[in-house]
């Protein structure tokens, strides 16, 4: 049994690469599924801190890749479930420290030990780190802000899905592609100030697998180290939530993308 | 209903249908030349010059794309002339 390799990028940075894969490697273990995330990021860690893991922290993905370190020492086992874990980047090394076959060893060595899903968290850009994480992709979730410049990446890096990975070279299937909207803002859309989910899926031509509202609580999650998923209180985690039950199948109506309604006092007085 | 305080509140433009005219051209003009030669743009602007000095068109006017068919490419060039008798005299 191999394990499913979902890469998570976007071109654009700043749109929410890794508050994603913390909250969807988090969702993945939540539904049973073992699972691993790794930073690709090198040089620039992050995955660490928005998992709340960042003291543990003592071999990376770079260590692995060079046998300075086995798998089983970087794994890092997250504190609040027992089948996931979380492979760090390295802070030291530049982005030529990862190369494909090292790459390639280290996903072939997590499916050996049984992982159902690696969940790999790209940096910003096309350029190397991002080509290799999602070069071994079986599933892509491509995160986009409804914003011109971060549509425009996204559909470049659609592009690069479709031609760029593994799959492609050997004419294995296209990679599942999923567009996650994030950092939606229903009253500005409905005050035609922000794209809608309709606009976005219009211009890019592919359907979204979730819309994460613009929350206050994700800050508050990367504040805490806690990825938003684990707040059932918050729309951005439940938006989370659908949004793994949707990559693993499940039908599930979007939540969270109408103007929430303005009560009485609001419609007199203005919000 | 529209509140006192909205009436008096100077409204933000909505201009999330020009972010999705603008987004619609740009990207259907990418898409057409995505893995195309890098010498494209620059042959354009080279061919642009060269349609200018018998017909005023703008750049926007051609349109390049390169598709791939088994084996061999294809570099298709469409101009849209303006209507009317807009052709230079010299």
């Amino acid at each position: 049994m191999t394990a499913e390799t979902i890469v998570v990028t976007s071109g654009k940075g700043g749109v929410g690469k890794t508050t994603t894969s913390a909250s969807l490697a988090t969702g993945l273990a939540i539904a049973g599924k073992k699972v691993a995330v790794i930073d690709f990021d090198v040089g620039l860690r992050n995955l660490d801190l928005i998992m709340g893991c960042e003291r543990r922290v003592v071999y990376d993905f770079v260590n692995v890749v060079h046998d300075e370190a086995t798998l089983k020492q970087a794994l890092i086992k997250d504190k609040r479930h027992d089948n996931l874990y979380v492979l760090a980047a390295s802070q030291t090394r530049d982005k030529d420290a990862l190369t494909q076959e090292g790459v390639e060893k280290v996903l072939d060595g997590l499916s050996a030990d049984g992982f159902d899903y690696i969940v790999c968290d790209s940096p910003a850009g096309i350029e190397k780190g991002a080509h290799l994480a999602m070069y071994f992709a079986d599933h892509a979730v491509v995160v986009v802000n409804p914003e011109v410049s971060s549509v425009r990446d996204s559909d470049r890096i659609l592009g690069l899905l479709a031609s760029k990975t593994r799959r492609a070279e050997r004419g294995e299937g296209a990679i599942t592609q999923h567009l996650l909207l994030t950092r939606y803002n229903p009253t500005r859309v409905a005050a035609g100030e922000m794209l809608s989910v309709g606009d976005v899926e219009e211009i890019l031509g592919i359907k979204v697998v979730g819309v994460i509202p613009e929350s206050e609580n994700v800050l508050a999650a990367s504040n805490a180290g806690i990825p938003v998923i684990l707040d059932p209180n918050s729309h951005a985690g439940q938006a989370y939530t659908d949004t793994v039950a949707r990559i693993l199948g499940e039908e599930r109506p979007l939540r969270f993308v109408e103007a929430p309604k303005k009560g009485f006092f609001q419609r007199v007085f203005g919000s | 209903m529209m509140s006192i305080l909205d009436f008096l509140r100077r409204k933000p433009e909505a201009t999330a249908s020009v972010a999705k005219e603008r987004l619609r051209i740009i990207v259907s003009q990418e898409r057409s030349t995505r893995g195309a030669p890098d010498y494209l743009p620059m042959m354009r602007n080279e061919l642009l010059e060269v349609i200018k000095k018998y017909v005023n068109v703008d750049i926007d006017a051609i349109n390049i794309n390169v598709e791939r068919d088994s084996g061999h490419e294809v570099l298709e060039l469409s101009v849209a002339l303006p209507g009317g008798n807009a052709t230079k005299t010299g």
